[in-house]
């Protein structure tokens, strides 16, 4: 006998199909997997199982949860079911919390809601939740806000919420996409704990083929609103028996063909960061004090050959960024030199920086955030080009923006369309035109596939290889991502606490990590084949 | 937090120095010489001159100043050059009056704006957000006392519930003196609802899009109760914000309100002191306004802090 029990679910949107005689059923105990690309509908099933729809959503079929028909149930029957049965935990934990309570009222909140109980009893639980999620009283007493927390230490919250009262089913969707690798395998673990100590269900929604292999005792895929395939994790994944299934499964792990490392044969260096350091003011404590200075980037040293491709991977914080944005000379470092082709770049001016600039260029993590929406692609793929000592007349830049969309594999009328005309991966792809346009010698690449499903992921990936074999380009990616590290560089630094800890060749650190903060790093990534070895071994 | 308050202190007497200055100086400059208003048309160029030595207007400006300035600090803001009594003594018989009617419309204009606003936003789109909105859209419109004449026309005049107009003061009794300042503060709160209630929901509606009010909702906390529990403190900010900028409004709005009830307040005295030129009430009574405005700007600054607890540990 199921938990949750969806049968022939189909939603429509303003009479837009979102999901299509969706089938999925969870039950006691159970981990479900719901793998999707996004738009496939997966966060919609979570929420119509919650009842949370948009007001225009219109469902048919048959929901049941533990013999209740949740399509037919009241307002009422489903605030009495939410948070107390049915708990649910979100992706974005920087958002999730309510900044002006605390995440003591916020986790009592629900429990008084439901148990009638007092505040004092009510209190007392929620410290106990907190206790069991990791955030124990002397570090973390309930009168903390949620901005004195991190992006990881407020997912706990989130899960605190949804778990206080021992519900019967958990929704996580995509909980941990947010994190970093090795916040993402604790939340993780918590989760499989819960699971395990109250015979939970828990429904667990995830782009990721890895983490849900890792997790899931059975798996259903979903694309475009219809279920492709359902059945037990192992199976599904080692015999990859329908065709979607084993194209998800190869593009996540997708290498790109690179023939040889490019351009290293000269011995010339294109980027020398010596002894960079900066400094953050810390927080004023008082009229006349401050808190000591944050030291985001420590003395770090580094050097790049021109074609060479680099990744820099850390955990968030660790000042990955802080350095990318120093090398990139839109941040001064607070003491150091980076040089750039032979030039330092430290302390110049905008006018002086401007040949530098031509030659470096930057691409993005969120496709969506970083075009502005009211211009064309044509404006937003030239910007780059007023670095450019003589203005280019107006055929010359359409003639060079056509270009660039052919090099990365868009069509040139593309130019007059606007941004929202564009899939995700496309609009990643422009990013990369605007980033090429002024045909730089090192492109910095700020988590460019994170946001992006794995079949994009898998041709831009591509598109990078080809760029670098054919044009030359240096790359350094930043990234928490280890698989992006190992599908496109040839090597790889490991930054922490603001100091790069290990240097190496791609596959030596990642399948030989010496210092502390790479084995975390290593252990903590999920692996696609290392988990259905795993679920083999254990469903046999 | 101590640093914010101390801060936002320092901010709001910088203010209240820099305003008494520019009071003092464009009324200086302004034409018009207070001791020959006094002596009348027939007086002569000796006596005039006289009565401004008397009265300190040949002193230097400067001196002059820190002399009206000093005088303020210790609550002395000299005779009034018409009535030739302590302004202080005027003020505090029309603060009587005033402050009472600027609190009643603020505390309705407060009393009708929430509610609406947080109607409005939870039917977005719907009927009843159409209907609330055109109606606030037309408040925003509508000049108050034109507002003020028909509450007359209706309320005293038709149905005479109210007294038109006038003031019994409050040794009449308190109920008596309230019902003469229900009308004109109905009047002055109107407008001031309305654009409340038009901020009061585009904040709600802002909040009501944030992942936390899905998280609420998900704990089974029904629609309203998120309302009131979640949305409606986060949106609280820019609410707060229109607040304070309208008690400055509802000051000055009652100078035409007062006219058309024929309130004995504020109002009415600093539009009779300019018509006679007597500066020195002018100029205490603008004092006192600019004082009200940074000292309510200055609280909600504060209640910002009250509300946001981002805003205790952030600079």
């Amino acid at each position: 006998m199921s938990l949750l029990d969806i049968k022939n679910l189909s939603l429509t949107i303003d009479d837009t199909p979102i999901l299509k005689g969706m089938e999925l059923s969870v039950a006691p105990g159970e981990v479900m997997g719901l793998v999707g690309e996004s738009g496939s509908g997966k966060s919609m099933t979570a929420l119509t199982v919650m009842q949370l729809l948009p007001y225009a959503a219109r469902a048919t079929g048959r929901v049941t949860f533990d013999g209740i028909d949740l399509l037919a149930a009241t307002e009422d029957q489903m605030c009495a079911l939410r948070g107390d049965d049915i708990g649910m935990v979100f992706q974005e934990p920087m958002t999730a919390l309510n900044p002006v309570k605390t995440i003591g009222e916020q986790v009592a909140e629900g429990i008084r809601w439901h148990t009638k109980a007092s505040r004092a009893e009510a209190e007392d639980r929620a410290r106990k939740m907190l206790d069991r999620v990791g955030l124990p009283s002397a570090k973390f007493p309930m009168s903390r806000y949620p901005h004195e927390l991190s992006g990881g230490q407020r997912q706990r919250v989130v899960i605190a919420i949804a778990c206080a009262l021992k519900p019967k089913l958990l929704i996580a969707d995509e909980p941990t996409t947010a994190l970093d690798v090795v916040l993402q395998a604790q939340i993780l673990d918590l989760l499989r704990d819960l699971v395990a100590e109250s015979r939970m269900g828990l429904l667990l929604i995830s782009h990721d083929l890895a983490v849900v292999t890792e997790m899931a005792d059975r798996i259903t895929i979903l694309r475009r609103g219809e279920v492709m395939e359902t059945g037990d994790t192992a199976r599904t994944l080692s015999e990859q028996l329908h065709p979607f299934t084993r194209q998800l499964a190869q593009a996540s792990i997708h290498v790109p063909a690179r023939s040889k490392p490019h351009g290293l044969e000269t011995g010339r260096s294109l980027l020398q960061v010596e002894g960079v350091t900066r400094d953050y003011a810390g927080r004023r404590t008082s009229l006349f004090r401050r808190a000591p200075d944050i030291r985001a980037v420590d003395q770090v040293s580094l050097s790049m050959a021109p074609g060479q491709s680099l990744a820099l991977v850390g955990r968030s914080g660790c000042g990955k960024s802080t350095l990318a944005r120093m090398i990139l000379a839109l941040d001064r470092p607070s003491s150091g030199t980076i040089r750039f082709r032979g030039e330092t770049i430290t302390g110049k001016s905008e006018a002086e920086l401007k040949p530098a600039r031509r030659d470096m260029q930057v691409v993005f993590q969120d496709p969506y955030g970083s075009f502005d929406p009211r211009q064309k692609v044509e404006k937003l793929v030239a910007e780059p080009l007023h670095v450019l000592d003589k203005k280019p007349t107006r055929a010359e830049r359409r003639e060079m923006v056509a270009h660039a969309l052919h090099e990365v594999g868009l069509d040139q009328r593309d130019m007059d369309k606007y941004p929202h005309e564009f899939s995700g991966g496309q609009r990643q792809r422009l990013s990369i035109a605007r980033a090429i346009i002024t045909r730089p010698k090192l492109v910095v690449a700020d988590e460019p596939v994170s946001a992006l499903d794995v079949s994009i992921r898998a041709q831009i990936l591509d598109l990078f290889a080809e760029l670098n074999q054919k044009l030359g380009i240096a790359y350094l990616f930043i990234t928490h991502d280890l698989t992006v590290a190992r599908a496109i560089t040839d090597e790889v630094l490991v930054m922490h606490d603001g100091k790069i800890v290990e240097r190496g060749k791609t596959s030596d650190v990642l399948d030989h990590p010496q210092s502390e903060a790479a084995k975390a790093l290593v252990t903590a990534a999920p692996d696609l084949y290392r988990a259905i070895a795993r679920r083999m071994r254990e469903q046999g | 937090m101590t640093a914010y308050l101390l801060k936002r202190l320092a901010i709001a007497i910088a203010t209240l120095i820099l305003a008494s200055m520019v009071v003092f100086a464009v009324l200086e400059v302004l034409p018009g010489d207070p001791a020959r208003l006094m002596l009348g048309l027939n007086a002569s160029a000796d006596q005039v001159e006289l009565l401004r030595n008397q009265m300190g207007l040949n002193a230097p400006l400067a001196l002059r100043y820190l002399h009206w300035a000093g005088g303020l600090l210790s609550l002395d803001f000299g005779r009034s050059y018409t009535y030739s009594v302590p302004v202080i003594d005027l003020v505090r018989e029309r603060l009587a009056v005033s402050l009472p009617l600027a609190l009643i419309a603020l505390a309705l204009s407060t009393m009708i704006a929430i509610p609406v606003g947080l109607f409005s936003a939870s039917r977005r789109g719907r009927a009843g957000d159409t209907i609330s909105m055109g109606a606030a859209q037309l408040g925003v419109a509508v000049p108050n006392f034109w507002f003020a004449l028909m509450l007359i026309y209706v309320f005293a005049v038709w149905l005479q519930l109210v007294p038109a107009g006038g003031f019994p003061g409050w040794s009449a009794g308190i109920w008596p003196a309230l019902k003469s300042l229900l009308l004109p503060a109905v009047a002055l709160a109107l407008p001031q609802a309305a654009i409340l209630a038009r901020v009061t929901r585009s904040a709600l509606i802002e909040v009501l899009n944030e992942d936390y009010i899905r998280t609420a909702r998900a704990k089974g906390l029904p629609y309203r109760a998120v309302l009131w529990r979640h949305a409606l403190r986060n949106a609280m900010i820019p609410v707060l914000t229109i607040l304070g900028l309208q008690f400055a409004f509802l000051l000055a709005g009652t100078i035409i309100i007062e006219n058309v009830f024929y309130l004995p307040g504020l109002g009415r005295l600093v539009f009779q002191a300019i018509t006679q030129r007597d500066l020195i009430v002018v100029e205490s009574v603008v004092m006192l306004l600019v004082a009200a405005v940074i000292a309510v700007n200055l609280l909600v600054d504060l209640s910002y802090a009250v509300v946001d607890p981002r805003l205790r540990t952030r600079q």
